[in-house]
C-alpha cells in the first residue's frame, strides 16, 4: 500500500514534466519551421540567459509553494538586491564578482528571514505577509534610489562581461542556474529535510505531530527563496547593466506562473524543482517565440494568464484522478 | 479573533462589552479618527475642502471594490483579478468609444463586461472547484493581458466633458464631491445586505465552515459564484469611473490596485481565513489608508515610498490581533495560576 501510493504520484509527476517538455518541443519546432533563425546559437543563448534568472527564482518559490506557502515578495527582493549590488560595485570597481554574488545572496536571505519569521511566529498567512513585504521592499528601494539609476558605463567591465563569459562553452548565468536547480532538486528528493518539506505541505498538522521541526524548515524555505531572489538580482544587474528602483517589478507573477505551470500544486505537497525550472524555460521560450512569430507582444501576458489557469485545471484533474483510483483500490481491498 | 477563547463565558455581559470595545474594528475606527484629527492640525492643506474632494476621488476605487471583496474574503476566498478587470474594462471602454458607440450605451456595457470577467472567475472557482487564490492570480494576468491586446500601450482620451466633469465635480460646486453620493449609496446597500439579511449571515457561516454551511442548506457554490459576478461588475463600474476621472482609457489603469484593496479589507479587521469582519471596520480601514497616504503626500513623501506605509499597515493589521491574543492568553493563564496558588 505504501509503496503503491508513493509510486503513483511519482509517476504522475514524471508525466506532468513530460507534458511541459512536449509542449516546449512542439513550440520550438513550430517556431523554427516559421523562422529557422529561432534555432541559431545567439537565439538559444538569449533564451537560456533569460531563463536562468527566472529559473533561479522559481527554484526558491517552488520550495516555498511545496510547503503550502507562497512568496510574493521575490520581485521586490530582486529589485532591492539588483540596485544594492549595482550601486556597491559601481562605487568599488575592484570588487570581485564573488563578493557581489555573496552580497546579493545575504541581502535576499535577510529579506526571506523577515518573511519567514512573520509567517511562522506572527502566525500570519504567507500570502498577506509577502504581499506586505512586496510593498515594503519595493518602497525601501524607491525611497533610497528615487528616480536615479545605475548605468552600464558606471559598472566595472568584469561585472558586465560576467553575463556573457562562459565556462567550457556554458555561460556562467546558465551554469549558476543549473547548479541551483540541481542542488535544490537533490535536497528535495534525496535528503531528509526535503521530504519533510513535502510532508509539511501535504498536511501541516500531521507534520507537526510527527515531530518534524516545522518552524526551522519553514524559515529555511523562506530564507532560500529570498536568497535566490537576491542572487537573481545580481544576475539581473550583470545581464542588463542598467538598474533602477523599478527592476523586477511584477516578476513575482512570472515566478508563480513558472512554478504553477511546472506542475507544483498551489496547495503544497507535490511538484518538483525541476518542473518549476522547466516552467520557467517554457514561459521564456513562449515570450521569444511570440516575438519571432511576429505576434503582438501584448498577447504575452494574456497567454501567461491562460497558461496558469490551464495548469491549475490540469492539476485538479490529476488530483481528482488520484483520489478516484485510490478510492477504487481501497474498495477492492 | 479575540473572542474565540471566551466562548465558555459568552453570557458574561461585562466581558462582552469589553471585548467589543477592544475589538479590532473599534481600534481601527479610533485610529482613523486620530489620524484625521492629527493630520488636520499638523499637515498644511489637509483640512481644506479641495483636499477633501481629492481624498474622496482617491477613496472611490478602493472603497467600491472593497465592498464585494469584503464579502468574498468573509467567505474565505479572495479575488486578486479586480484591478485587471478594471484595466480590461477601461481598455474596452476606449475601444468602444473609438468604434463610435454612445457613452450611454458604453457605460452599462462596461459593467456587463466586468460581470462577465466575474462569471469566468466564479465558474473556475465554484464550477471546477479550483483554489480562488491561484485562479485569480491567473485571471489577473489574463485580463490585464487582454486589456493590452485591446488597446496596446496607447490611450483614448476624448470622452464627453459632461461625464468626465461629473466624476470630478462637486454637488452644486460646493465641497461635497458627486462621487460621495455613489459611495454612500453603494456602501449602504452592501452594508445592509451583509449585516442585516439572511444572505449576509450565510456568508459568515460559509467562511466559518463551508461544509457545515452546506449541510445546513446554504447553497455555498451558488453564493460564491454570485459574489464573484458582483465583484467583477463593481470592478467594471470602477473601470468606467477611473477612465472618466482621468479622462483616459488605458490598459494599465489601476495596476496594483488589488493589493491596496486587500490591504484595506484586512486592515479593517476581516480575517483572511474567513468568517470574521465587518463592513464599518473595512470602511474605516480604507479611510485610514487613504488619509495617511494623502497626509504623507502633502508632506512631500514620494508616492513610491508610500508603499512602505501600505505594506507595513498590511502586515501589522494581521499581526497585531495575533499578538494581542497571545498576550491576553498569557495574562489569563497567569491569573489562573495565581488563583490556583492562592487556593
Amino acid at each position: 500500500m505504501t509503496t503503491l501510493s508513493l509510486n503513483a504520484p511519482a509517476k504522475l509527476f514524471k508525466t506532468r514534466e513530460l507534458g511541459i517538455v512536449l509542449a516546449l518541443a512542439l513550440l520550438v519546432a513550430y517556431t523554427a519551421i516559421d523562422n529557422p533563425r529561432f534555432l541559431s546559437g545567439q537565439s538559444i543563448r538569449d533564451n537560456l540567459l533569460n531563463t536562468a534568472i527566472l529559473a533561479v527564482m522559481a527554484t526558491g518559490q517552488a520550495v516555498v509553494v511545496i510547503t503550502r506557502n507562497i512568496d510574493l515578495s521575490v520581485g521586490s527582493v530582486l529589485g532591492l538586491s539588483a540596485f544594492t549590488v549595482a550601486t556597491m560595485t559601481s562605487a568599488n570597481p575592484g570588487l570581485p564578482m564573488i563578493v557581489a554574488i555573496l552580497a546579493g545572496l545575504t541581502l535576499g536571505a535577510v529579506a526571506g528571514l523577515v518573511n519567514g519569521v512573520l509567517v511562522r511566529f506572527g502566525k500570519v498567512p504567507a500570502l498577506v505577509v509577502t504581499l506586505g513585504t512586496l510593498y515594503i521592499f519595493r518602497g525601501i528601494t524607491y525611497s533610497w534610489a528615487g528616480g536615479s539609476q545605475v548605468n552600464a558605463d558606471e559598472l566595472p567591465r568584469h561585472f558586465l562581461t560576467f553575463a556573457n563569459d562562459n565556462l567550457l562553452g556554458i555561460p556562467w548565468l546558465v551554469l549558476i542556474a543549473l547548479i541551483v536547480v540541481g542542488a535544490a532538486s537533490l535536497m528535495m528528493r534525496n535528503y531528509r529535510v526535503g521530504r519533510e518539506l513535502y510532508a509539511m505541505g501535504s498536511s501541516p498538522a500531521a507534520a507537526e505531530l510527527a515531530g518534524i521541526k516545522v518552524a526551522r524548515n519553514l524559515l529555511g524555505a523562506f530564507v532560500l527563496s529570498g536568497a535566490l531572489a537576491g542572487l537573481a538580482g545580481v544576475l539581473y544587474a550583470a545581464r542588463f547593466g542598467t538598474v533602477d528602483a523599478a527592476a523586477g517589478t511584477g516578476y513575482e507573477l512570472n515566478v508563480v506562473a513558472a512554478v504553477v505551470v511546472g506542475g507544483v500544486a498551489v496547495f503544497g505537497g507535490s511538484g518538483s524543482v525541476w518542473g518549476a525550472a522547466l516552467g520557467a524555460l517554457l514561459l521564456t521560450v513562449i515570450g521569444s517565440a511570440l516575438a519571432v512569430l511576429d505576434i503582438n507582444q501584448f498577447w504575452q501576458q494574456a497567454i501567461v494568464g491562460a497558461l496558469i489557469i490551464l495548469a491549475i485545471c490540469a492539476d485538479r484533474l490529476v488530483a481528482v484522478r488520484i483520489a478516484r483510483s485510490l478510492r477504487k483500490r481501497d474498495a477492492h481491498v | 479573533m479575540s473572542d474565540t477563547p471566551r466562548k465558555s463565558s459568552a453570557i458574561d455581559l461585562g466581558s462582552a462589552i469589553k471585548s467589543r470595545l477592544t475589538s479590532w474594528d473599534s481600534i481601527i475606527l479610533v485610529l482613523t479618527v486620530l489620524v484625521l484629527v492629527v493630520a488636520s492640525f499638523s499637515v498644511d492643506n489637509f483640512g481644506t475642502s479641495r483636499n477633501f474632494t481629492f481624498m474622496v476621488l482617491d477613496l472611490l476605487p478602493i472603497i467600491l471594490i472593497a465592498l464585494p471583496m469584503t464579502m468574498i474574503i468573509v467567505t474565505g476566498e479572495i479575488d486578486l483579478s479586480v484591478a485587471s478587470t478594471l484595466g480590461l474594462t477601461s481598455s474596452l471602454m476606449g475601444w468602444l468609444w473609438n468604434q463610435g458607440l454612445s457613452i450611454e450605451t458604453i457605460i452599462p456595457l462596461c459593467v456587463v463586461i466586468g460581470a462577465i470577467c466575474g462569471v469566468v472567475n466564479g465558474f473556475l472557482i465554484t464550477g471546477l472547484g479550483l483554489p480562488s487564490l491561484a485562479v485569480t492570480i491567473g485571471t489577473l494576468a489574463l485580463y490585464r493581458g487582454l486589456a493590452f491586446v485591446v488597446l496596446g500601450d496607447g490611450a483614448v482620451a476624448d470622452f464627453p466633458w459632461n461625464y468626465t466633469g461629473w466624476v470630478t465635480g462637486t454637488i452644486g460646486g460646493g465641497a461635497v464631491p458627486n462621487d460621495l453620493i455613489l459611495i454612500v449609496a453603494l456602501a449602504l446597500i452592501f452594508g445592509i445586505v451583509q449585516h442585516a439579511t439572511p444572505f449576509g449571515r450565510s456568508l459568515y457561516a460559509i467562511g466559518a465552515n463551508a461544509q457545515a454551511a452546506h449541510f445546513s442548506g446554504i447553497r455555498v457554490a451558488r453564493t460564491k459564484f454570485w459574489l464573484y459576478v458582483v465583484s467583477g461588475a463593481v470592478a467594471g463600474l470602477v473601470g468606467v469611473l477611473w477612465t472618466l476621472r482621468y479622462s483616459s482609457a488605458r490598459a494599465d489603469n489601476g495596476s496594483g490596485l488589488e493589493l491596496a484593496v486587500v490591504a484595506a479589507v484586512l486592515l479593517g479587521g476581516v480575517s483572511i481565513f474567513g468568517g470574521k469582519g465587518s463592513l464599518p471596520g473595512v470602511l474605516a480601514g480604507v479611510v485610514l489608508l487613504t488619509a495617511l497616504q494623502n497626509a504623507l503626500r502633502l508632506e512631500d513623501v514620494s508616492g513610491q515610498a508610500l508603499n512602505i506605509v501600505t505594506g507595513s499597515l498590511l502586515v501589522l493589521s494581521v499581526l497585531l490581533p495575533n499578538i494581542t491574543t497571545a498576550i491576553r492568553g498569557h495574562w489569563r493563564r497567569r491569573k489562573v495560576r495565581q488563583a490556583a496558588a492562592a487556593r
